[in-house]
């Protein structure tokens, strides 16, 4: 018995969200006095040991190429075997694109009862019982998983990473790989700019800032604090910022330590993508907007005022 | 050509969330239902798309549930395809739904499954890559493109911080978001015609549900908001570095 991670990769690095898992999977092999091991696909050059750090034992690495981009059938077929192979109990991957790509898959495979979007270590007290997030974030579903295996997506940025001292003993695990049959054409990524679902703290505006031509105010803002831009469903629907920025029920969902909203009402579907936010700022000139009722920091105020002052401020407070 | 577009009932997304019965269910009090956003936005509209494309094209959409789901597929049905199958037992998890799925789609041999991204009510983001590998079909998730040329597919999907195109030949199941299609308001004829379109209940097959809801939790209510006067910014850059930490 022992609990299997799976670690995902881009371009030979560890995604932060896997060391989040790392996290998560030695403290639930220590709740059920077992091991924590890794699954690494494809070729990679940070340092597997290192994952140690984390509380994982032992790293297994399939080193095909052909994995360094996602298949999910041939990914599927690998997860499966390795989890028969080490005798894996409990799966864990992050609610990431690549686990939403793969995560069930594995879980219909192997007959796995799967809870996505775990938000907290399993209750095993009782049964296996984990807690995830439902309607988009407005609640909370304890889940029960009664199959032998147990296969778990935790959510991003809900589980703190906790590097300590440890070296994990790295080899190699021989499973065939067998052909893809999806074929990647390209891959655009912005370059420069922070990911959205990755991004420690989110500047986000709405149609309060009035037109795209005002976006520099907001840019600078989330320049000075290495932050990643969203904004309202209105704003993308009117090509003031691109699609991939449009956060809420239909959009993106995040859950960043500091989530900034300028100009932006809080409608109900607006906050179904936010409010899992640790901290949230919201800088609206009007007193009665219903953000102000989910938010931790608020100013009313005119924001065309008030974020160029907030950016200085920053810049003061860190010496520059 | 042969779609089928999984179609699945949610709360509206102003509905109240509350729970009964001890917090194991949810509350369907006043609530309105709805197609899942993300079905009908972009997974259904998308399908239609490539019917007008190529008028040869059959579209089936499939949902799992009981009675209660028969409006909401209609609903659908108003917007286009041709007719709908309802496996008439409740979504009792993902695994389930996916399983009646799957069944249909073996004996009916799709070329493109569509579902949508995930159901706003439990989040799952589940059924998709359960079909395709119960139907041992390429899948491509959070699929923002979808292009056919002949057997061919072009998808884009996101990825960190950016968008990957994939190329698949068809069969496929893809999981749909925004950028797929614009929203679409069903019309007079559509919602006539959809009165006569054919609705069959088939009974699911013997499946056992892997998990189980026990309890619902609402989140803990934040404290309030500490305001800060526009005159005075800097507290808020010290309250944020300081007391909360954040910068
Ligand atoms: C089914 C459905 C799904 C939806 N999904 C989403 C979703 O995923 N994401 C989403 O965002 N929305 C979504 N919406 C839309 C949502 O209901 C709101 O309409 C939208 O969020 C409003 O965007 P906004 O706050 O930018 O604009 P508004 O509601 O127009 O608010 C603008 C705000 O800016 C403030 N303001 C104006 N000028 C200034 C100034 N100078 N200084 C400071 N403040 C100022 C105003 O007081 C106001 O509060 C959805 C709607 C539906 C029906
Ligand atoms: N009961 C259901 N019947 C048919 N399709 C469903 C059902 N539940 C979910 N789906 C489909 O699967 C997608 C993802 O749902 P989920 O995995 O539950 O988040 C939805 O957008 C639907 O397309």
């Amino acid at each position: 018995m022992s609990v299997l991670i799976f670690v995902d990769q881009s371009e030979g690095h560890i995604k932060k969200a896997s060391y989040e898992v790392a996290t998560y999977g030695a403290k639930l092999a220590a709740q059920l006095g077992t091991t924590a091991e890794a699954l690494v696909l494809g070729t990679i050059t940070d340092n597997l040991a290192d994952l140690g750090k984390y509380g994982i034992k032992k790293v297994h690495q399939v080193a095909n190429e052909t994995l360094n981009h996602l298949d999910a059938q041939l990914f599927t077929n690998v997860i499966a075997e390795a989890v028969k192979q080490l005798g894996a109990t409990v799966v864990i991957f992050s609610h990431t694109q690549t686990g939403k790509a793969i995560s069930s898959n594995v879980a219909a495979r192997l007959q796995a009862g799967i809870v996505t979007g775990a938000s907290a270590l399993p209750d095993t007290t009782n049964g296996f019982v984990v807690k995830k997030t439902v309607f988009s974030g407005k609640a909370f579903a304890n889940i029960a998983i009664h199959s032998p295996i147990k296969v778990i997506s935790l959510n991003p940025n809900s589980f703190h990473t906790l590097a300590g001292e440890g070296v994990a003993e790295v080899s190699s695990l021989a499973i065939a790989v067998g052909n893809p049959k999806v074929k990647v054409n390209s891959i655009d990524k912005i370059i420069g700019e922070v990911p959205l679902t990755e991004a420690d703290i989110v500047v986000s505006g709405g149609r309060g800032l009035k037109g795209p031509e005002n976006w520099g105010i907001l840019l600078d803002l989330a320049k000075e604090l290495h932050a990643a831009t969203a904004c309202s469903r209105p704003v993308a629907d009117a090509n003031w910022r691109p699609h991939h920025e449009h956060v809420g029920q239909t959009g993106v969902q995040i859950a960043p330590n500091l989530y900034i909203a300028l100009g932006i009402s809080g409608a109900i579907q607006h906050l179904a993508g936010v409010n899992r936010s640790k901290v949230i700022v919201v800088i609206n000139k009007d007193p009665e907007a219903p953000f102000f009722k989910a938010a931790d920091y608020g100013i009313v105020g005119d924001l065309f005022e008030v974020v160029p002052k907030l950016t200085e401020e920053i810049k003061k407070m860190r010496g520059e | 050509m042969k779609i089928l577009v999984c179609i699945s009932k949610t709360p509206d997304t102003t509905a109240r969330i509350a729970f009964t019965d001890n917090n194991t269910q949810f509350d369907e009090n006043g609530v309105q239902w709805i197609i899942n956003p993300y079905d009908e936005w972009y997974s259904l509209v998308r399908a239609i798309e490539l019917k007008e494309k190529d008028p040869t094209t059959i579209i089936h959409l499939i949902t799992v549930g009981g009675p209660d789901c028969d409006p909401v597929i209609r609903k659908a049905l108003a917007l286009g395809g041709d007719e709908a199958i309802r496996v008439n037992a409740p979504a009792k998890d993902s695994y389930y739904v996916a399983a009646q799925i799957a069944e249909i789609a073996r004996q009916e041999k799709y070329d493109i499954i569509f579902t949508g991204k995930e159901a706003i009510d439990f989040n799952g983001s589940a059924i998709g890559g359960m079909v395709a590998e119960l139907t041992d079909t390429p899948y491509i998730s959070l699929a923002t493109k979808f292009e056919l040329t002949g057997n061919t597919a072009l998808i884009s999907r996101e990825i960190e911080g950016g968008e990957e195109i994939d190329e698949v030949s068809i069969p496929v199941v893809v999981s749909c978001q925004k950028g797929m299609a614009e929203q679409r308001i069903p019309n007079m004829r559509g919602i006539m015609a959809a009165r006569t379109k054919p609705l069959k209940v088939v009974e699911p097959t013997a499946i056992d549900a892997l998990t189980s809801i026990l309890s619902f939790e609402l989140p803990p209510a934040k404290a309030g908001v500490k305001l800060v006067s526009p005159d005075n910014v800097a507290e808020l850059v010290r309250l944020l570095h300081e007391e909360a930490k954040a910068i």
